[in-house]
């Protein structure tokens, strides 16, 4: 590409302007950059403020019109709702509790299933490995309101209905494509010559692996596994399926379950969501280097 | 493809070399050691993703239903040609292309703008990356709760912010023509950061000494952008592109909880039309041939997007 690039340069035009003017203009041209970026910026943070505002405001406040942006009583109740209601612990803590269980669990079961197949992957000659590879991942493309209707029945079947478990099943299935594209990137970074040395010193591949590769790949693997417990965490389309009773819910269905009534509580909805988004928000922070690979599946890579 | 030898020469195995271990009677070989690793993700895929999709294979050819219970007759392809023939399901279609094409496009144009000025910054480079890219980390459900509770036509803020312009209350999601709009303004919110975050990657790395080649020769600001930034961040905006519109074709969540795609039918996509037929018309078997010819389409859009992906990764 830089080739192509570099002959249409050197054919470019040579046109002379006058220095001086040129650097004004860079100036003029550099604040208006700014403000613009500004504007920008604004605009896709006013909602997340908002949301955040919102959560902290009384329920008058809520519904002021016109909207009250700066003078408001601040209060946290919202929050305290969240967590507890009139019976002890609110529906809402229970789901709460539910992601955690089913995010955690199935990021720990597609990482333990992944990562040996893209070190796999990355070391062995394996028939038709591209084409494999690809299949892995076209897996995670489908539709899962299309998945979801065989699912649902082959779950009936085995009586995993409205039970963790199922959930647990389908996440960890949609993550390990991902887990296994995204490693199989930090796995080739790690020379193979590493095990070569230590399969002369007379360790097994398998002690290869485990003693001198598998260290290495920690901070992969870690980044990797973020990224797999935050698209279980907001997973939403199989939470709402194949689950019903408050018991197995998980947080997204029962924060959307919120707005069922005839009223809805929007300060409350606001609270649930800012502590349902803050831990994947720190998440996403401590994972901001390995970002374009972990939206696109693991797919480019810097 | 056919020629897998060539795929797999970049990390020798050089078991060969390797002098037997001493005293080590249990020693796996190579190739026993790879079944064994790769074979569990795979028979997961197998029973979580292929076997179920075959099912709905084999259902897409019957008049199954799932609360009727009772055997499946076999229809053939009745409920094929009833999919492909139906006004409904054509509608449907027409939303999903206006939905996908309207909140992609838009999300390039400001994607790229935004990725454009930040490159063009020398600090801050880092802290304006991670504040534009929030919307993109949050969970369709936040997202879709809260720019309903946003745009409500009474007390809404963004009817209040218009009203303070003198902007009469605008009913955005109760409306027919402004509700699809609205979901176009929502996806594009959340998922601008995804193509500005691509698009930044591409343009931080394209070499400086390109331009300051350019800047020696005195080429205009236009004539760098159009022959040196845009062909070289092209081919990623490209993967970037095809990877949101397959998102954007299997979108549920968001209209679910937007509009339920309502007013009428005015939102109802693709995706939201198969979850009507599936879970309350409980027509499974005709559902099943509307999501086999779903998941098709899906297939084609991800072999462009991976055919691509191998360009760029062999250039």
């Amino acid at each position: 590409m830089a080739v192509s690039v570099d002959k249409t340069v050197s054919t470019g035009p040579a046109r002379g302007r006058t220095s001086p003017a040129r650097r004004t203009s860079g100036r003029g041209r550099s604040v208006l950059e700014i403000a613009l970026l500004t504007v920008l910026a604004v605009v896709m943070l006013f909602p997340v403020l908002w949301m955040i505002e919102t959560a902290f405001k009384e329920n008058r406040d809520v519904y002021a019109i016109p909207a009250k942006f700066f003078n408001f009583t601040v209060t946290l109740d919202h929050f305290k709702d969240v967590f507890v209601d009139s019976t002890g612990r609110s529906s809402l803590s229970t789901a709460f509790l539910n992601s955690v269980v089913v995010a955690g669990v199935s990021t720990v079961l597609a990482t333990v299933l992944g990562v040996p197949a893209a070190w796999a992957y990355s070391r062995f000659a394996v028939k038709a490995k591209k084409d494999q590879l690809f299949f892995i991942l076209s897996t995670r493309f489908m539709p899962p309101v299309v998945v979801v209707i065989p699912i649902f029945l082959m779950y009936r079947q085995l009586g995993l209905i409205d039970n963790k478990l199922g959930l647990i099943l389908i996440y960890t299935a949609f993550n390990v494509p991902f887990t296994i594209w995204m490693m199989k990137g930090f796995v080739d970074e790690v020379p193979a010559e590493y095990e070569d040395a230590a399969m002369l010193d007379g360790y097994t591949r398998l002690q290869a692996f485990w003693k001198f590769t598998l260290p290495l790949l920690l901070p992969g693997i870690a980044a990797t596994a973020v990224f797999a417990l935050i698209f279980s965490w907001n997973e939403f389309v199989f939470a709402i399926f194949l689950t019903s009773s408050d018991s197995v819910r998980t947080a997204p269905p029962a924060i959307a379950g919120l707005i069922g009534g005839t009223t809805v509580d929007w300060g409350l909805v606001a609270a649930a969501s800012v502590v349902f988004a803050l831990p994947v928000l720190v998440f996403a922070y401590l994972v901001r280097k390995h970002l374009v690979a972990g939206v696109t599946l693991g797919a480019v890579r810097r | 493809m056919s020629d897998p030898v060539t795929l797999t020469t970049d990390h020798p195995v050089q078991a060969a070399a390797t002098p037997p271990a001493r005293g080590r009677s249990r020693r796996l070989s190579d190739r026993w050691l790879t079944v064994a690793f790769i074979s569990p993700a795979l028979l997961l895929l197998l029973a979580m993703s292929v076997f179920p999709l075959l099912w709905a294979l084999y259902l897409s050819f019957t008049d199954y239903s799932a609360t009727r219970g009772g055997s499946a007759n076999f229809v053939w392809f009745e409920n094929y040609t009833a999919i492909l023939t139906s006004a409904q399901v054509h509608m449907r279609a027409l939303t999903t292309l206006i939905y996908v094409v309207g909140a992609v496009a838009l999300q390039i144009v400001l994607g790229f703008s935004i990725a454009y000025l930040i490159s063009r910054r020398t600090n801050g480079r880092g802290l304006l990356t991670t504040l534009f890219l929030v919307p993109m980390m949050l969970s369709p459900v936040v997202v879709g709760l809260f720019w309903k509770f946003m745009l409500d036509a009474q007390f809404g803020v963004i009817n209040s912010l218009l009203g303070s312009l003198g902007v009469g209350p605008v009913e955005w999601l109760t409306r027919q023509n402004t509700a699809l709009i609205s979901l176009i303004v929502v996806d594009t919110w959340q998922w601008t950061p995804f193509i500005m975050l691509i698009a930044l990657a591409g343009l931080t790395a394209v070499p400086k000494y390109l331009y300051e080649a350019a800047s020696i020769d005195r080429a205009s600001e236009w004539f760098r952008f159009r022959t040196i930034t845009l062909p070289l961040v092209w081919p990623l905006l490209l993967i970037a592109v095809l990877f949101r519109a397959i998102e954007a074709f299997r979108l549920f969540d968001l209209v679910y909880i937007l509009t339920s795609g309502g007013p009428g039918v005015s939102t109802e996509t693709l995706s939201f039309h198969v979850y009507k037929v599936a879970f309350l018309g409980f027509n499974t078997g005709t559902a099943s041939a509307y999501g086999i010819l779903m998941v098709l389409i899906v297939i084609v859009l991800a072999q462009l997007y991976m055919r691509y992906l191998n360009k760029l990764k062999e250039d």
